[in-house]
């Protein structure tokens, strides 16, 4: 009961930050100097046609008129017109949201695969040099500019040693489509197409390999910190006494509650693993939600960048909260006591 | 330095001297500090010390345009031939000052709010805490890239954009220690004697929360950096002729992979700048023994 009651707080307050949110996207798109008609005009438009397009779009009304419109078209599902494709916002990032999607999962399932073992091996060899190599890594993974990894791993990878393709989702000759899902390793597989699924993983590696660098260190550094912590618990050196071998004290009575704080550091990480795709994806010619929305930005079209970053603050608020929940379910203690360990 | 020297007595040795004591046995701390100080000199002197400092600027030099590296271009020559090594240290330049002014005006700023959310509790607790929730769902890249989309692309706009949610994680992190320190007996003494908010907030408070601030600023300072690179690497930062790393490595990116000088070592300029900032606060953090700063 204690967890409902949490999860209920935790979504009310979510709710709370998306309201926020609106709010900072409505005063850049709207209070901010800098005018959306004329922009979508073009400089050579007359005074009397921007003016046209503005009372076409609400932009005579009061302020506080058109953040009205402005969140009721939101809670509608609605984010206007894209000037460059004509077509609705919504409709242009439901398309490519899927992409962008099994991008951040491929690069969350790599920074776990690999930063979770890094920890637990450097909390076990703490001070040794297998810890100073893992934690040099960290660093590095750190400070590595995303577009240079990128870069390096396209050239490495698709030029030098002709191994894997460099650009898109899928081969131009691959006739698949992601329609059921949206996310083509899902898709394929529901379709039984080995061949297609290959295709798919082999074009997804660079991108995630190169997005997932910086999280892979924190996710090392964060468990081996929260391992170094669990192992001067009483119930280690207990379990310790009692002779319970080495293999089954670190796998089962260790690793799971070190498992909470990088769970936790994964959802914060949300937002810049969030912003790196932006770069990632247009070095990759990825055709996910972070290409389409700096291409909008490059051709000023306000209404679609404007969901772009709606979209990615309710991406971070729904990721966090589903978080929470996972953490709720490893860490009994924050079921019972209603609250982040 | 070594303490062979003789026996020393404890009361004369200054907390000075025992924190540079420390400090000069971290590697880390010292190679950082190294990477730090050689590449604030190499921006500062950038005028003085780049072989060719005419090359900062919108000149062509076209006989010379993508030469490989040599004895007379360290690091190569673009594709209108201008010396890359002596744009990447005026490159250093705006690097450092993007960081140097976000920082300068989100960590006070975060500082501040931290403090007043973590002392006082209560409704300024919940308003700036929600505050910062709000800015903290927003990846700050992304929001450069839509300020910088509505307004005009250049550095003064993305500074602001990355600024104005910058704040944030300092003022989570003040915000933390000062809850825990509220309820120490020195806060209380100086409850007891009258002291003002203002006192207790800036002269009880602040100081134990700046070895934090100290920390998680040098670790700031590399990834302004990096966002500022990326911004302008998407072509929404600093504009063309003034030098920019990022603008560099997506302009060199073109010529991958035979003329990989034009963009990778740029690219590892990058990288060297925010290793060295990232080292040094990963040091401090040891020294001061702040485990809990990112």
């Amino acid at each position: 009961m204690e967890f409902l009651y949490f999860l209920i707080r935790r979504v009310f307050w979510s709710l709370l930050v998306l309201f926020g949110l609106s709010i900072v996207i409505f005063v850049i798109a709207r209070v901010m100097p800098g005018d959306p008609a004329r922009m979508a005009m073009g400089p050579r438009a007359s005074q009397e046609q921007v003016a046209e397009l503005k009372a076409k779009m609400g932009l005579d009304k009061p302020l506080l008129e058109q953040y009205e419109q402005f969140v009721v078209g939101l809670a509608h599902g609605d984010l206007g017109l894209s000037l460059l494709t004509k077509r609705p916002v919504d409709d242009d990032i439901a398309e490519t949201f899927a992409a962008t999607f099994e991008l951040v999962l491929a690069t969350i399932a790599i920074a776990f695969l690999f930063g979770v073992p890094m920890g637990v091996v450097a909390a076990a060899n703490k001070d040794g040099w297998i810890d100073n190599l893992v934690r040099f890594f960290a660093i590095l993974g750190a400070v590595t500019p995303s577009f240079l990894l990128a870069l390096l791993l396209q050239v490495l990878a698709g030029y030098v040693l002709h191994v894997l393709p460099t650009t898109g989702r899928l081969s131009p000759d691959a006739a698949m489509r992601a329609d059921i899902t949206g996310l083509l390793t899902i898709d394929t597989l529901l379709k039984g197409r080995l061949d297609g699924l290959l295709d798919a993983l082999r074009h997804l590696l660079l991108p995630s390999l190169a997005l997932s660098a910086a999280t892979v260190g924190q996710i090392a550094r964060i468990t081996r910190s929260s391992m170094i912590d669990v192992a001067k618990q009483d119930y280690i050196e207990a379990a310790r006494a009692f002779g319970v071998p080495n293999r089954v004290r670190v796998f089962k009575y260790m690793l799971r509650p070190a498992f909470v704080p990088p769970m936790t550091i994964l959802g914060l990480e949300f937002a810049s693993l969030l912003g790196n795709a932006f770069v990632v994806e247009l070095v990759f010619g990825w055709p996910g939600m972070a290409s389409y929305g700096v291409r909008s930005i490059l051709q000023k079209d306000l209404n679609a960048v404007m969901g772009v970053v709606m979209i990615s603050g309710v991406f971070f608020v729904v990721a966090n909260l589903t978080i929470d929940v996972l953490v709720g379910f490893v860490d009994p203690r924050v079921r019972i006591r209603g609250g982040r360990a | 330095m070594s303490a062979s020297a003789g026996p020393i007595s404890p009361a004369r040795v200054s907390i000075a001297y025992q924190n540079w004591h420390r400090f000069s046995r971290n590697p880390t701390a010292v190679i950082g500090s190294i990477i730090v100080i050689v590449v604030i000199f190499a921006a500062l002197l950038a005028p003085v010390i780049a072989p060719h400092p005419d090359h900062a600027g919108a000149i062509v030099n076209f006989p010379a345009r993508h030469l490989p590296p040599s004895a007379q271009y360290w690091f190569g020559t673009d594709d209108v031939g201008r010396d890359i090594f002596s744009r990447v240290l005026f490159g250093y330049r705006v690097s450092l000052m993007l960081a140097a002014v976000v920082l300068g005006f989100a960590v006070p700023l975060g500082a501040a709010l931290g403090l007043i959310a973590g002392y006082f509790g209560g409704w300024a607790e919940i308003v700036i805490m929600r505050l910062t929730d709000v800015a903290l769902a927003i990846p700050p890249l992304v929001m450069a890239l839509a300020v910088t989309a509505v307004l005009t692309p250049n550095l003064i706009h993305a500074m602001f954009a990355i600024a104005a949610l910058w704040w944030t994680w300092h003022t989570r992190l003040i915000f933390s220690i000062a809850r825990t320190l509220r309820q120490q007996e020195f806060v209380e003494a100086a409850r007891t004697l009258g002291a003002s908010r203002f006192h207790i907030l800036f002269r009880e408070l602040l100081p134990n929360c700046a070895s934090a601030i100290l920390v998680k600023t040098s670790l700031d300072f590399g990834f302004v950096i990096l966002i500022g690179a990326a911004l302008s690497f998407l072509g929404l930062g600093v504009q063309p002729p003034t030098p920019d790393l990022g603008t560099m490595v997506a302009s060199g990116a073109d010529y991958l992979p035979d003329r990989w000088w034009e963009s990778l070592l740029p690219g590892a300029a990058i990288l060297f700048v925010a290793m060295g900032f990232n080292l040094l606060g990963d040091g401090l953090r040891d020294l001061f023994d702040v485990e809990s700063v990112r």
